[in-house]
């Protein structure tokens, strides 16, 4: 990928901020999605809380499925491949998705290394924990990070680590003294240049989106209030009793992240959440793959 | 100049970047997130880019819509870029929406398919000189309606595709600005915000 792609992806990331990324399965929720205001939508096959439930091996969703979303909506798509799967990403970027979400909610097809996104002309967005897991996806070519959180459990409380834990990592890197960044290199296992970014900028060097467990409008203001540049909502839409409702309460909290009072009227009469599952309650922790 | 205050609509999109634009030549801005926001007081307003549909549906339904409207109509300075250029459209050739409908031109959304079809280039604008422009999943004005073949002022042309124009209180480009290391075009914007 050249630089300037690079440029263009990181920017087309920019463009989503203070935006709502949902997931959907069919183009019908999709135009249920960017009907509710979406700034982009996820195609995906099962949405997370599914695939936790059918358990077994899941993996990139069915081009023409992807194709047929592509076709009803016209906000940006993405779609995810399992980790380190470069030929799934080759697929997705064969026919023209927006960005590529190289995900653990799918399988890991590979369990040492992720994918060679520099290969790429699309954009990937990865999923991270810490500073140390976003800035080595950054430095293999993603264009945008997103927190893992737990995807699939209506839980928010691994978002909120995970957004807390990478925000208290860049503030102790920005009060460093510069000849200290490279025993922080080499602790974070990630080139010089890219924490001395985080030491002169006191942020990541791209867009940085909450992800995981969101399900209502005060969850999704949570992350925003916390730092997040935006949100991606997964099974918490469409695992709903409303979904259209919900989605477009949580699109609104988004912008008005800050508006207690209006944050309220927005949780009025939602309809049910989704189940969610409890942290101890988990058998496949989707966070711990890849690292 | 005295200092002005831009407004600039922070419903969605890359609106922190006009913000740092503006900031940095000496303007004040405001945030526009809601109604009540609408009573300050500005000499400018800037719509950012972002996904036009949800900046749209959103303007509405936080009840923004018509005053800001009826304040383009009567005259407030507007700069759009990108998805603020599609919002200020009269007409779109790849949707039935028409949002404020102010800028006498037809735009086509997505004009150079998705992402894979972004790019970076470096072109003349009237008045500027050669300005970076950086098309993300950009529009372009395919023509300029007859109702304004007289006042729409045809400012940059890409490829035989306009991507610049200005129509009295009203500047709309299909790229970028706020994203490349040049301030020229916020600064023609400033001096709009001047009459």
């Amino acid at each position: 990928m050249s630089e300037e792609r690079y440029a263009l992806n990181k920017q087309l990331a920019q463009m989503l901020k203070g935006g709502v990324i949902m997931d959907v399965t069919t183009p019908e929720q999709a135009r249920i999605a960017e009907e509710a205001g979406a700034c982009a939508v996820m195609a995906l096959e099962r949405i997370p809380a599914d695939i936790r439930a059918a358990g077994g091996v899941s993996r990139m969703s069915d081009p023409k499925m992807i194709k047929g979303i592509q076709e009803a909506v016209s906000i940006p798509v993405m779609a995810k491949c399992r980790i380190g799967h470069f030929v799934e990403a080759q697929i997705l970027e064969a026919i023209e998705i927006d960005y590529i979400d190289e995900s653990e909610v799918l399988s890991p097809a590979d369990d040492v290394y992720h994918i060679n996104k520099r290969d790429f002309k699309v954009p990937f967005v990865c999923g991270a924990k810490d500073l140390g897991e976003a800035l080595r996806r950054i430095n293999e070519g993603a264009s945008m990070i997103r927190t893992k959180g737990e995807p699939g459990t209506g839980d928010v409380v691994q978002a909120v680590r995970h957004m807390r834990k990478m925000n208290s990592e860049i503030a102790k890197i920005t009060s460093m003294r510069k000849d200290e960044l490279f025993e922080e290199a080499k602790q974070l296992a990630v080139p010089y240049e890219l924490v001395e970014y985080v030491h002169d900028n006191g942020r990541l060097p791209v867009v940085n989106f909450a992800a995981g467990g969101v399900a209502t409008p005060a969850d999704a203001a949570l992350m925003m209030q916390l730092g997040a540049e935006g949100v991606f909502v997964g099974s918490g839409i469409f695992k709903s009793g409303d979904p259209k409702k919900r989605a477009a309460a949580i699109v609104k909290a988004v912008t008005n992240y800050q508006d207690s009072k209006l944050i309220a009227e927005l949780s009025e009469d939602l309809g049910e959440a989704m189940v969610g599952i409890n942290e101890q309650e988990i058998e496949i922790l989707m966070a711990e793959r890849g690292k | 100049m005295s200092k002005k205050t831009i407004a600039v609509l922070a419903v969605q999109g890359a609106f922190a970047e006009h913000i740092d634009r503006m900031k940095a030549l000496g303007a004040e801005c405001i945030e526009l997130r809601q109604k009540a926001d609408l009573d300050q007081e500005f000499d400018g307003l800037i719509l950012p880019g972002g996904e036009s549909t949800v900046q749209g549906k959103l303007l509405r339904e936080l009840d923004m819509f018509g005053s800001l409207q009826e304040k383009i109509k009567n005259g407030l300075p507007v700069f759009g870029t990108c998805a603020g250029l599609i919002l200020l459209a009269q007409e779109l050739s790849n949707d039935e929406h028409v949002y404020f409908g102010t800028l006498p031109v037809r735009v086509q959304r997505n004009a150079y398919g998705r992402q894979l079809g972004s790019f970076h280039a470096e072109q003349e604008v009237k008045g500027i000189g050669t300005v970076p422009m950086t098309f993300i999943r950009a529009p372009y004005i395919e023509a300029i309606e007859e109702a304004g073949e007289k006042e729409v002022e045809i400012l940059a042309v890409v490829d035989n595709r306009i991507v610049a124009v200005r129509c009295r209180n009203q500047l709309g480009v299909a790229f970028h600005p706020e994203l490349d290391a040049d301030n020229r075009i916020h600064e023609m914007f400033l001096q709009m915000c001047d009459h």
